[in-house]
């Protein structure tokens, strides 16, 4: 027998990303707490280099190796890339929350870059296997740091929400890929596309029934209607830095196994998880609209709008084009890039036992800081979809897909819900722009924090301006 | 001179750049704020003048065009260019936006820079919308100008100003949505955003109409038509002076330019099929809003109500050209509607924003915007008392003043149409007469009413001046309208020549 050494050069990030990950969990050990700005350091460091790495072996052409369960091409290099921009991002906003609430520890860190790890391993996920696992060791990653205030019970609550449904999920897909292997005898998902091809007829009722119990999986790690339930409550109930990073990354990681399992692998089947996908994007389009109208806080409201962007983009790979995948991955990645921003002006306004995590803290905001206040104007438009802003470019582009494959009555569906949606947004502004402050604590973070939400913020209008740019890297890698 | 410079694009970003920098000044300085705002208003206003000068009156081609990719994978571009529909409005725009300004200098205290900013911003985006001929670009002028004029009515505006303000922004927002989807459909159809191809794009009937339907919320919420109208004396009421001038002079005829480029000449055969549509509602408008304007309390409520009716004879303008076809076969008499509701819109742009400035000037004064809280406001205030009725003349269309022009120019055209539409539509020379002049005998003429009035003084240098140039304007397009009629003819006889072929 012989032993094949595998390519180790498109994997190099995530060895990277391992290795730092384990030197730190060790390493931290032996750092004191007031010298916890180290471990800080060492994971932007990791996170830094390994989106240089990822940079550096960046290339045109698609790169398999360890026999087969891991792939790298420009989608992968495009979307890991922003995971770990984002991931950054998140890390640097995170740090004056932890450190006022005696949760600036290590642990934080090192489940966040594990956490990240296991979303990369899912963006390169070439078999079915490789794709569960980076799954679950994000999932687990995610439940333990939605639980990292282990004083707070509702966090605890939450958390046991989340593992509870989350395993679940697992569960369901779990079963569906074995259902997939039954039928095809194959992990690697290229492989159970010809095996699709070849079997259908034969195994017809049995391949919707795999298919459609990844579809519920999916959609349940998405927080599509009606798999949303966790969504609000683990929004809520985790620390805000920990909402913030949930909300943004994993999406992105969770899309590429939508596309890697369902748009490339399951491809043949279009036919039947297209209307699949159609039910869950107009149910997540109303409920998420609608239901966040009723919230008063902030962070529920940004999980109810998560659950109706989850409709566009669900939308946007319904119409099964070209188009309409490039037009979710421009989504996903300006929604992150926007849910990042929003969760990122909560941690502003928020201090040493003050969330602000309600929407009337937003009150007065422009007269407290009025550059804040524009950047939070630009992000909620963006979120809302108002041209000129990135968001509404992501929003053209889906609506584009859906109405070339004929759906023009979901696309005009999806802008009456978007409608609805922008009241929510708007009374955001409204607080900000047209009621009198109560609150007048002075707001001061750190120069790198103001400067990265501000940029955060002023990419809205700078992407809405020359949305060129990421639209034909979206374009160029699907 | 100017040939060779990318002019459109002067005109749309040097005020929007002046808007921030003034945005930056921030609170500490007003003074300077308000100064920096008017040179770039003014700044804007020359530079746009060699948009008429060397306007070329004999082509309906489009002038001035820039032509840039812009998003590459949705063949997007940055596209601009002028016609003679649009040339005039950009002229009111920029015209309009300087007198705001001055209008701002003492009634504007809180906020004064982003006041200002969100005025300037406006109006490059307003200008935008004007000469933007790719679609997208369109639309994105045309819905990111919400969003200052959203804050200016809830910052600045009213006690019920909140209220005001968000259901002027979702009523328009619901109106644009159905024109985006509208758009879209007609890119996936044509491979391209550009409007001019559009124009020239065939439809089916199925497709016209759903198009014309879209395209109607989104521009007969804009300017605004019955029933969608019931935003606007909110908005008007609630929203400070500068933001009621710029919504009655420039917004309210996006909608209108909005039915000229998009929906008249994408959709001719369904503009035809719903003639009576248009028609019906827009006299709705002249003749039970005209009644409804009667009863009002509010002085800026009159006004508003007074704009719907004026805009339905815009609208009837417009639609009444099939008619015409029906009937007379001829092309000028159709083109007669269309010129006319033009110089309608133009002539109402320079009214309104009076009659809004010098309710502004009483209201700066009184802090009372209701008609029974003044009276003889003539025995304290003769000057101002002097521009309110000429502009009160202008409203109700009295010959030598614009508001005749338009008017009088649809009115003729109805007549061409059918004796019945023209005599509903000459019912507003006197629901015009009745309200405005009402509102003019109960407010400027009588005993001075209490010691408010008996204390008010008459307008000053500023406001006279502003007030005085806008009499000019309206005088001056009153007794010679040439120079706008000849700007607009290439282009309006372009426009019903291409309606009157089918695209089926």
């Amino acid at each position: 027998m012989t032993f094949e050494i595998p390519d180790f050069i498109p994997v190099i990030p995530e060895l990277f990303l391992l290795g730092m990950g384990c030197f730190i969990l060790v390493a931290d050990l032996f750092i004191p707490q007031a010298r916890r700005d180290i471990t800080y350091g060492l994971a932007q460091f990791s996170l830094l280099g390994a989106l240089l790495l990822t940079l550096w072996l960046a290339a045109p052409e698609v790169r398999i190796t360890m026999s087969g369960t891991f792939v790298a091409d420009p989608m992968s290099d495009l979307l890991k890339s922003v995971v770990l921009l984002i991931s950054a991002v998140v890390f640097l906003y995170a740090r004056p929350y932890l450190m006022s609430r005696d949760l600036y520890q290590g642990e934080f860190y090192v489940l966040g870059l594990f956490g990240v790890l296991g979303m990369m391993v899912m963006i390169s996920a070439n078999s079915l296997l490789t794709l569960y696992l980076g799954l679950e060791l994000l999932s687990l990653c995610l439940y333990a740091m939605v639980a990292f205030n282990r004083d707070s019970t509702q966090a605890a609550e939450s958390a046991m929400k989340y593992f509870v449904l989350g395993s679940i999920a697992s569960g369901v897909l779990l079963y569906g890929m074995s259902m997939l292997y039954g039928i095809t005898g194959t992990l690697d998902i290229a492989g159970v596309t010809a095996g699709i091809l070849t079997a259908s007829g034969e195994f017809n009722m049995a391949l919707v029934f795999a298919l459609a119990f990844v579809v519920v999986a999916l959609a349940f790690k998405l927080g599509a209607v009606p798999f949303h339930m966790w969504l609000p409550d683990v929004y809520h109930g985790a620390p805000t830095p920990v909402t913030l990073f949930i909300g943004t990354a994993p999406k992105i990681a969770a899309l590429a196994i939508i596309m890697r399992l369902l748009v490339d692998g399951l491809g043949p089947l279009h036919a039947d998880w297209q209307g699949m996908l159609l039910i869950l994007a107009v149910l997540s389009l109303a409920v998420g609209n609608v239901v966040a109208i009723a919230q008063t806080n902030i962070k529920r409201m940004f999980a109810y709008s998560t659950i109706s962007h989850v409709g566009f983009v669900l939308l946007a790979v319904m119409a099964g084009t070209t188009e309409g995948n490039a037009a979710a991955l421009f989504y996903v990645i300006a929604y992150a890039l926007m849910a990042a921003g929003g969760f990122g002006m909560v941690l502003y306004l928020s201090r040493q036992g003050f969330e602000a995590d309600n929407i009337q803290d937003f009150r007065g905001l422009n007269e407290r800081s009025p550059w804040f206040a524009f950047i939070m104007l630009l992000l909620m438009a963006s979120m809302a979809g108002l041209p000129p802003t990135l968001g509404f470019y992501a929003k053209l582009a889906v609506l584009q897909a859906v109405v070339q494959v004929d759906f023009v009555w979901i696309a005009v569906f999806a802008v009456l819900m978007s409608v609805i949606g922008a009241f929510y947004y708007l009374r955001i502004i409204k607080f900000m722009y047209f009621d009198k402050p109560e609150d007048r604590t002075e707001l001061s973070r750190g120069m790198d924090f103001n400067v990265v939400l501000s940029v955060n913020g002023l990419l809205m209008l700078g992407l809405g301006i020359f949305p060129g740019i990421l639209m034909s890297l979206t374009a160029a890698v699907r | 001179m100017f040939a060779d410079w990318p002019l459109l694009s002067l005109v749309i970003w040097t005020p929007i750049l002046g808007g921030l920098i003034v945005l930056t000044m921030g609170d500490r300085m007003p003074e300077a704020s308000r100064r920096v705002g008017l040179a770039f208003a003014v700044l804007t206003f020359l530079v746009s003048i060699p948009l008429f000068t060397q306007f070329d009156r004999g082509t309906h081609e489009m002038q001035f065009v820039e032509m840039i990719p812009w998003i590459s994978t949705f063949n997007i571009h940055y596209h601009l260019g002028v016609d003679g529909i649009s040339m005039p409005l950009i002229l009111l725009t920029t015209f309009t936006t300087v007198l705001v300004v001055i209008a701002a200098w003492e009634a504007i205290q809180y906020r004064v820079s982003q006041y200002l900013a969100a005025f300037l911003v406006m109006e490059g985006l307003m200008i935008g919308v004007f000469s933007a001929l790719d679609a997208v670009l369109f639309y994105v002028f045309f819905e990111a100008m919400l969003i200052p004029m959203f804050l200016v009515i809830g910052i600045w505006g009213g006690p019920n100003r909140i209220y005001a303000t968000l259901k002027f922004f979702l009523y328009t927002f619901l109106g644009s949505v159905f024109l985006l989807i509208g758009l879209i459909y007609l890119y996936t159809q044509s491979g391209s955003f550009a409007i001019l191809d559009f124009h020239h794009l065939p439809l089916g009937m199925t497709a016209q109409t759903l198009i014309f339907l879209g395209m109607l919320l989104a521009f007969g919420v804009k300017i605004p038509m019955f029933p969608v109208h019931t935003w606007l004396p909110d908005a008007h009421v609630e929203a400070p002076t500068g933001g009621s001038v710029i919504l009655a002079a420039i917004m309210l005829k996006i909608g209108g330019y909005g039915f000229l480029r998009f929906s008249l000449p994408i959709a001719p055969d369904a503009a035809m099929a719903l003639d009576w549509l248009m028609v019906t509602l827009s006299l709705i408008a002249v003749v039970y809003i005209g009644l409804v304007a009667l009863m009002q309390q509010d002085m800026k409520k009159l006004i508003a109500y007074s704009s719907i009716a004026h805009m339905g004879f815009v609208t009837l303008g417009f639609f009444i050209v099939f008619m015409i076809f029906n009937n007379t076969g001829s092309w000028q008499g159709a083109a007669l509607g269309i010129s006319g509701g033009m110089v309608q819109m133009i002539s109402h742009g320079l009214i309104s924003a009076a009659m809004f400035l010098c309710v502004g000037v009483l209201y700066d004064r009184m802090h009372s915007r209701r008609i029974a809280d003044y009276g003889g406001v003539a025995n304290t205030m003769p000057w101002f008392a002097a521009f309110f009725v000429l502009f009160a003349m202008a409203n109700t269309g009295l010959p030598g003043t614009s508001g005749f022009v338009g008017e009088f120019m649809v009115i003729l055209a109805a007549f061409r149409a059918d004796f019945w539409i023209a005599l509903l539509a000459a019912t507003t020379l006197i629901l015009a007469a009745a309200y405005t002049l009402w509102l003019v005998k109960r407010v400027v003429y009588g005993e001075v009413a209490n010691d408010n009035v008996a204390k008010l003084t008459d307008v000053n240098r500023r406001e006279f001046w502003v007030l005085g140039v806008l009499a000019f304007a309206v005088l001056l397009l009153g007794v010679w309208p040439a120079p706008l009629l000849d700007v607009l003819d290439a282009t309006v006889d372009n426009l019903v020549r291409h309606i009157a072929v089918s695209k089926l």
